[in-house]
């Protein structure tokens, strides 16, 4: 029954020529649905295609992949896994330590990614030493984002240190701009954390309390500065921010409504899409303070039966860590190849510091995960501190306060 | 039917205060329509409006310009994946799902009411009250279970593994609804019927099956509006190529790093939810009516 | 043989419904009782740990929230939509000549389902954009509808949206059930000058007594499956101030791998939906002796 199905679902899906011997197939479940995002995966469907391979489309959206997670589980649990799924961080580890994922390994060395990958990033491709997932990008989240317009105006120069900021937001604030911003959504409320705590521990404090979760440093008097902050942080932003979508926030900033936002690259797609120019209508920087947080969107291969799914994997897995994908797809999507020997040409000037930036902190061991976006910590984690941030945030608790919580939640999650 | 009015009286003294009275009444129904219409008014004046104009002007008001585009893009433009095909090819799915899926439970359901309410047995009512218990049951915990059963039956990530599941937690409600409907027929029916020598099958068949138009209506409304609009189960149990409309519908306007077309998906959110309006529209008079004749006498 | 078929027939057919509602909702009842026992997390896992999962639940504060807001929400959701739905099917009952429209305006909400309308509310009550500005751009400065943003007040603006959706539900099964009341004695009624207020109040609302329950059994089951509201409205927010014990499992078992946490909240909730329905089941079938 089982097989069958799949035969007529595949039989609709090539409407091509008659399937020969071990012909490349692969279904793919991902989350990108939308315009652009779309449009690049479908630049990988092509090239998968012009290899002679059938492609399957099973895209769910929502909620960052939660829907995508949660028919994922479903297709495990009856024995029909995807042939590829768009996973990330732990989680690739997490499922491979379910005996679920295939090894990729052979293709992995033929075509030499420990060369062209910096170190840190191929080390959550690998499930204890052999290859298990393939890169797709290197998303930065630790972007700040301005109107270049409100800033000249005001006489404002891009924040390099927190204090800096507090001083352009009071000014900001004064002129009657709201000069964060930001959407109320448990995330977006991360994503700030995040960045925050980068510029105020430092690299090595936010590698000490979000991937090792080191509960001195998760209690300590630099955690406590870092709600401080969050607590400024909240007196920057509009009334009536909650649940507004991360867009349209970017929107207020386009508008001039609002002057920074703090948010990962895909906020610069809204810009182009709004034919905004970087370095003119808009600006970029690195959040205040030194290091990289990445959040990096790759594919996962599951076990499946078959040859022509098994050709399908490593056709796809060659790909998508290929020059041509990884350029194309990043130029749609806002993000740098995650492989570092793509040339830079065709990409705008945020791309390139972007790309300069990760070289250096990969360098200097500043190259980190993000844990907003499930790259540092396992969901069950990560997730528990998101619910201390976005309490307090959104609420009037003492940072004093939050520390605690955020200590009890982390051992309360293990 | 009864012949009730707030105001029955016929003095011509009191007519000023009968016509205030309706006033008042016309000016508060009025009002409630207001509200269950707000959100129907803005998705449909976000539907005909252009990108442009919904990123710069206020998001609830009247379009300046009227644009269809968004409709066809929603139907048959929009991303939904790779493909762009918007909502067209999802739709099928979701019709081929939603009748045989309705046809059953709501066929089981008419003959597990008929038992119930007609063929007592010892245990009828215990086998009644974990039917109803069942319909309490939270589609999240159901969810993971239900795929290694999928699973095993071979069913997994089809269009009759969607069917299967639906029916299964349709029963429920389906069989209450019937049991309350001919609970309130008297058995003495179905006692003359055995004296005449007609059995099991035959008396329903002929004589119950006949008298449940109403709360078949009621019951087919009911089902259908839970498995079209149904995103939980339909996202989990099917794979690409059968996923239901809801999913195509999900995927359109829930992507977070994209960029966000809200006429498009508006557009998209209407006509996902054709169907069941449609159902509503048509069939609204007969539901009152159903209702009127089953749910009364519980 | 034909009589003791003939004798059985009624189990026989009842047999497949039931045994499918054995396995597939009671086994799984029973399946998640055990892996609410276990350290389950990406996928499911049999080895029995003891009550770490419940302890973990009882310590967290998220949940308490969610149990709460179940609390608050429910209670508001049922008894608003019931008094509304009743007062819009009496006003509804007054021979009104556009019924056919203001009814299908009353119930289509039903018919959509909140991942279609979630947008829309959430811009109509978002204070920047819906009621509030609107109202303040007619010139009321003062005008202030802002719940949603609200930590203490978002649940209540989950409470209009839900109202929204299943009002039009119980008003039908209400303006059904005051159809269906016996003319007689009303015209009995109105001839020995009775009030019509009174005509309502002692003599057709009680006689409904049966739909209260059906409408309370309908609205309970959308209070505890309440699961879309929330998330296309506030997606939990602000905060988690709106999280129920729905999204609460949803987001423990499906976005943070945690499936023995999420098996001891649905453990939890279950326990609540049985608190709730037992009561309503031992009256519907007590009067069946009678």
């Amino acid at each position: 029954m089982k097989t069958s199905v799949f035969a007529a679902v595949s039989a609709i899906a090539v409407t091509c020529a008659m399937p020969a011997v071990a012909e490349p197939q692969a279904e793919v479940l991902h989350w990108w649905t939308s315009g652009g995002e779309a449009k690049s995966v479908a630049v990988l469907q092509q090239e998968f295609a012009d290899n002679g391979g059938t492609w399957t489309d099973m895209p769910v959206a929502g909620g960052g992949g939660d829907a995508a997670m949660t028919a994922l589980r479903a297709r495990v649990l009856s024995g029909n896994a995807p042939t590829a799924v768009q996973l990330k961080g732990p989680a690739i580890q997490e499922w491979y330590e379910e005996g679920v994922l295939a090894d990729i390994s052979a293709v992995a060395e033929a075509e030499g990614w420990a060369d062209v990958l910096p170190a840190s990033i191929a080390g959550h491709m690998k499930c204890e030493g052999t290859w298990c997932a393939a890169p797709v990008n290197v998303h930065r989240v630790d972007w700040i984002w301005a109107n270049a317009d409100v800033l000249e105006a005001n006489g404002i120069a891009m924040p390099t240190t927190w204090d800096e900021f507090n001083a352009a937001a009071d000014k900001l604030a004064a002129a009657g701009i709201t000069p964060l911003a930001h959407g109320g959504q448990a995330w977006q409320d991360a994503t700030v954390f995040e960045a925050v705590a980068l510029g105020i521990l430092g690299a090595d404090g936010f590698k000490k309390a979000f991937v090792d979760l080191d509960m001195d440093t998760l209690k300590s008097d630099g955690m406590v500065a870092v709600f401080d902050q969050m607590r400024k942080m909240r007196g920057y932003v509009d009334d009536n921010f909650s649940g507004r979508d991360w867009n349209l926030a970017t929107a207020m900033v386009m508008n001039g409504e609002a002057a920074f936002q703090i948010m990962g690259d895909w906020a610069k797609g809204e810009f182009l899409a709004a034919g905004k120019a970087p370095g003119e209508d808009f600006l970029c920087a690195s959040v205040p303070g030194d290091g990289f947080l990445y959040n990096v969107d790759s594919f996962a291969m599951f076990n499946v039966d078959g040859d022509d799914k098994k050709a399908g994997q490593d056709l796809l897995s060659k790909l998508i860590v290929g020059q041509n994908f990884q350029k194309v797809f990043n130029l749609n999507k806002g993000s740098i190849p995650a492989r570092v020997d793509v040339a830079l040409d065709d990409f705008d000037s945020c791309a390139h510091l972007s790309a300069k930036d990760m070289n250096e902190s990969s360098d200097n061991g500043s190259l980190l995960p993000s844990y907003a976006h499930g790259m540092a910590l396992r969901g069950a984690q990560s997730g528990a501190i998101t619910d201390v941030v976005t309490a307090h945030f959104n609420s009037d608790m003492s940072s004093a306060d939050a520390v605690n919580m955020l200590a009890d939640a982390v051992a309360n999650s293990m | 039917m009864t012949d009730i009015t707030l105001s029955p009286a016929n003095s011509p003294s009191r007519n000023w205060g009968r016509i205030a009275l309706r006033w008042l009444l016309f000016t508060l129904l009025g009002l409630f329509a207001l509200f269950y219409l707000m959100p129907l008014f803005v998705m449909v004046t976000t539907s005909l409006k252009s990108l442009e104009e919904i990123r710069t002007g206020s998001l609830v008001a009247f379009p300046r310009e009227v644009t269809f585009e968004a409709w066809r893009t929603a139907w048959s433009g929009a991303c939904t994946g790779i493909q762009c095909e918007g909502l067209r090819p999802y739709f099928w799915n979701s019709v081929i799902l939603a009748i045989p899926a309705v046809a059953i439970s709501t066929i089981l359901g008419a003959i597990n009411g008929y038992v119930i309410a007609q063929w007592k047995f010892k245990g009828a009512n215990l086998i009644f009250s974990l039917m109803l218990f069942g319909c309490f049951i939270p589609f999240q915990v159901v969810l993971l279970p239900m795929a290694r059963m999928l699973g095993m039956m071979g069913i997994a990530g089809t269009i009759p593994g969607l069917i299967f599941v639906h029916v299964i937690y349709g029963i429920g409600f389906t069989t209450l609804f019937f049991r309350n409907y001919y609970v309130s027929i008297p058995q003495e029916l179905v006692k003359a019927a055995k004296v005449d020598g007609a059995g099991f099958f035959r008396i329903f068949w002929s004589i119950f099956l006949p008298l449940s138009l109403p709360i078949i209506v009621v019951t087919v409304i009911w089902q259908f509006t839970q498995i079209w609009n149904d995103f939980l189960f339909g996202v989990s149990f099917s794979q690409a190529g059968t996923q239901p409309v809801t999913v195509a519908l999900n995927n359109i306007v829930n992507s977070t790093t994209g960029v966000k077309e809200y006429n498009v998906d508006m557009a998209a959110a209407i006509i996902a939810a054709l169907p069941t309006l449609l159902v509503y529209v048509v069939a609204g008079k007969y539901f009152i009516r159903g209702l009127t004749a089953g749910s009364v006498k519980g | 043989m034909t009589e003791w078929l003939e004798r059985h027939i009624p189990k026989m057919v009842l047999a497949p419904s039931f045994i499918a509602i054995l396995v597939f909702v009671y086994g799984f009842i029973a399946w998640t009782a055990w892996v609410s026992l276990t350290r389950s997390r990406l996928l499911p896992k049999y080895e029995v740990e003891g009550l770490i999962q419940y302890e973990r639940l009882f310590a967290s504060p998220r949940f308490d929230t969610a149990m709460m807001n179940l609390f608050i929400f429910g209670t508001l959701f049922i008894i608003i939509s019931m008094v509304l739905g009743l007062l819009i099917a009496i006003l509804l009952d007054q021979k009104i000549r556009t019924e056919g429209v203001l009814r299908t305006i009353y119930l289509y909400p039903m018919a959509l389902s909140m991942i279609v309308t979630g947008t829309a509310w959430k811009w109509i009550m978002n204070p920047g954009l819906g009621i509030e500005k609107m109202v303040r751009d007619w010139g009321f400065e003062s005008f202030s509808f802002d719940w949603v943003i609200d930590p203490d007040m978002a649940i209540y603006a989950v409470v209009i949206a839900g109202v929204w959706q299943a009002s039009g539900f119980v008003m039908a099964l209400f303006l059904a059930g005051l159809r269906s009341v016996d003319g007689e004695i009303i015209k009995a009624a109105q001839v020995d000058g009775i009030p019509n207020w009174r005509i309502y109040s002692a003599i057709i609302i009680p006689s409904m007594a049966p739909i209260f329950l059906s409408a309370f059994i309908v609205l309970a089951h959308l209070a505890i499956k309440s699961f879309d509201l929330v998330i296309a409205l506030t997606g939990g927010g602000p905060g988690y101030a709106t999280d129920l014990p729905a999204t609460y499992m949803y987001a423990m078992a499906f976005s943070r791998g945690d499936i023995g946490q999420a098996a001891s909240s649905a453990m939890v909730m279950m326990a609540v939906v049985f608190a709730i329905i037992v009561p309503y089941l031992y009256s519907e079938l007590r009067v069946k002796h009678d």
